[in-house]
């Protein structure tokens, strides 16, 4: 008897103990997040002033703004998105519709997945080998093209999940009053999943603008203004990049302003992107 | 009647025509996605060639030592890629070992003991961990962890491991700061919310009956949880785990900057070493020859295989626990 109660107790005890460290555990992930966040604010808040919107990246030591960073990261992030999410949806819509049973679609699902996880260092010597070298100079098209990279696996494995989702019997429905496939994709499908497949192209959004590896050897960097998308263009994880590592308290000052940024853009979009699918969710 | 008649021809022929029209439009859009799908193919092989290509001299120059030599030496032209290997297999190694016990401690925190309400902001706290860009982790390790260590944690363990043989040489000073386990640190945040999240996700599959079971027979959380849930999982967690070690072999910015880009194999987990996702970003813009250029593409080849076969060994494991949630 007295046996069975300690051994009762004993096993209260390693519960209690394991349990707490769990709740240990998620202490620390949070006041992990609390911390990053908290160090964000108080030295990003610090440098926000209206010239860092306005004026350009200065030479060392000098006062300036972020304004040639800003716009090379929303130009070449839109052109990553114009060029990268046609080939993901189409090719989500393949995985989805046309080909959802066959051997292909196997295929390319595992090889998207990985690609998804790619290490993004890589993307960028693939675009340098591939554009870099040929045209013989950096190039802001070259950065472009390494974000579009980067945007299709996140839209491919989105559209194939949201149209996976979509009832059969819409199809049907649709395919019963003669309707061709494809209209019945356009009309029916897309429309069902539309909410799901722009999540997936703010979460690519999301992605992106904070890439910094495959800009380095692709985009480059600029000191100055630049809208020629044919020269290097600066951007502004490269720009942070390259001003934190700097002995200047000016260029680190604006990094940390910069890191801010980014960060809030981020997490906008990736909490509206959660909105999105969660009403979705809820309907 | 004679009218009807007269109009039937051109009333089946723009059928017709309307109905080939629909099979052709129908076709070329067929062509379209397959295309696309395709080409998420040709991309992935088209990196494997370019980085074979592009590696080509440095692999035939220094063949098989290549991989072997220590050395790295723009002036006299001597490369290998042995330091940055080992500064990649280290940090990830020591990330693997803080994020794994963190990951699925939060996740069972968040499956049995988290108040329901709380469950969906804290977990969603910790995807977002997940979403805030690399470079981020990068700046906060250089300007707030590292002095932070410099200056508190890392003289107090070089003084209390000082004296015992063998671990003073794991934690030999000075206290730079930066260094092989403040990357490591660093790379522990960044995996944590992937292992969380993918193992809450396969906590989530286990039936609800397996558990209540063991509940029923007078199970306490931890036995539940140590005996049901995390065999039931463990394919699943393997394949997160595997997951996130591919994302802290090829992360290359919250690395190149705490990293200290020293091209050295050295003991102390306190010393200054490099990566090969950092060498190459911190070298390649200003890599001078040809030679150079290629031993950085060749440096980025390794580390696409290393991740290739690491990710394709996470994604069958997670394939395999899909399919059993799908049967």
């Amino acid at each position: 008897m007295s046996t069975a109660a300690s051994l009762h107790q004993s096993r209260k005890r390693k519960n209690g103990v394991m349990m707490t460290l769990c709740v240990i555990a998620a202490g620390i992930g949070l006041a992990w997040l609390a911390l990053i966040l908290g160090a964000l604010l108080y030295k990003g808040l610090a440098g926000v002033s209206l010239s860092v919107f306005t004026e350009m990246t200065p030479p060392p030591g000098d006062a300036g703004g972020l304004l040639n960073a800003i716009y090379g990261s929303i130009v070449m992030t839109i052109i990553g998105i114009i060029v990268g999410t046609p080939i993901g949806v189409l090719a989500g819509t393949y995985m989805a519709e046309y080909g959802r049973f066959s051997k292909l679609t196997t295929v390319v699902r595992f090889i998207n997945d990985i690609l998804l996880s790619a290490p993004s260092i890589i993307i960028g010597l693939f675009v340098y080998e591939l554009m870099v070298r040929p045209m013989g100079h950096f190039s802001a098209i070259a950065g472009a093209v390494a974000l579009a990279i980067l945007v299709i696996p996140v839209v491919v494995r989105t559209t194939e999940d949201m149209l996976n989702l979509v009832p059969n019997a819409l199809r049907e429905a649709g395919t019963a009053i003669g309707a061709p496939r494809w209209v019945v994709i356009r009309s029916v499908a897309y429309r069902a999943a539309l909410s799901g497949i722009v999540t997936g192209i703010l979460l690519a959004i999301a992605r992106i603008s904070g890439e910094t590896a495959p800009l380095l050897f692709t985009a480059l960097n600029n000191q100055f203004w630049s809208s020629n998308l044919n020269a290097p263009m600066a951007s502004l994880p490269v720009t942070i990049f390259q001003f934190a590592l700097s002995p200047y308290e000016e260029w680190q000052q604006l990094a940390w302003t910069g890191a801010l940024i980014i960060t809030l853009t981020v997490l906008a979009l990736s909490i509206f992107a959660r909105s999105l699918t969660g009403r979705r969710e809820d309907k | 009647m004679s009218a009807v008649q007269e109009a039937l021809p051109a009333v089946r022929s723009s059928r017709d025509a309307t109905v080939r029209r629909f099979a052709l439009t129908d076709s070329i859009f067929h062509g379209m996605t397959r295309a696309a799908a395709i080409l998420v193919l040709v991309l992935l092989g088209g990196v494997a060639i370019s980085l074979v290509a592009g590696s080509w001299q440095a692999l035939s120059t220094f063949g098989f030592s290549f991989l072997t030599s220590e050395s790295w030496n723009p002036v006299t032209e001597k490369f290998g890629a042995l330091a940055p290997i080992y500064g990649t297999i280290i940090t990830s190694a020591i990330a693997i070992l803080i994020a794994v016990p963190l990951g699925i401690g939060i996740a069972i925190f968040l499956t049995e003991l988290c108040p329901r309400p709380l469950r969906r902001p804290i977990g969603m706290a910790v995807e977002l961990l997940a979403g805030i860009p690399s470079i981020i982790y990068g700046i906060w390790g250089l300007f707030v962890l590292a002095p932070f260590l410099q200056t508190t944690v890392q003289p107090f363990i070089i003084s209390v491991f000082h004296g015992i043989p063998g671990l003073n040489g794991l934690f030999a000073g000075p206290p730079y700061g930066i260094g092989l386990l403040t990357s490591a640190m660093i790379l522990a945040i960044m995996i944590l919310p992937f292992i969380t999240s993918i193992t809450k996700d396969v906590f989530d599959t286990v039936p609800s009956v397996l558990k209540e079971s063991a509940y029923g027979i007078g199970c306490t959380t931890w036995e539940v949880t140590r005996r049901v849930v995390i065999p039931y999982t463990r394919i699943g967690i393997m394949g997160g785990v595997m997951l996130a070690l591919g994302r802290a072999l090829g992360e290359t910015m919250a690395v190149t900057f705490v990293i200290g880009n020293a091209h050295r194999i050295s003991t102390s987990l306190f010393a200054p070493a490099t990566t090969i996702s950092a060498t190459i970003a911190n070298e390649f813009t200003e890599a001078v020859g040809d030679l150079y250029t290629s031993s950085l593409v060749a440096l980025g080849l390794i580390l696409f295989v290393i991740t290739f076969l690491i990710l394709a060994i996470a994604r069958y494991m997670l394939m395999r626990i899909d399919a059993r949630t799908g049967a």
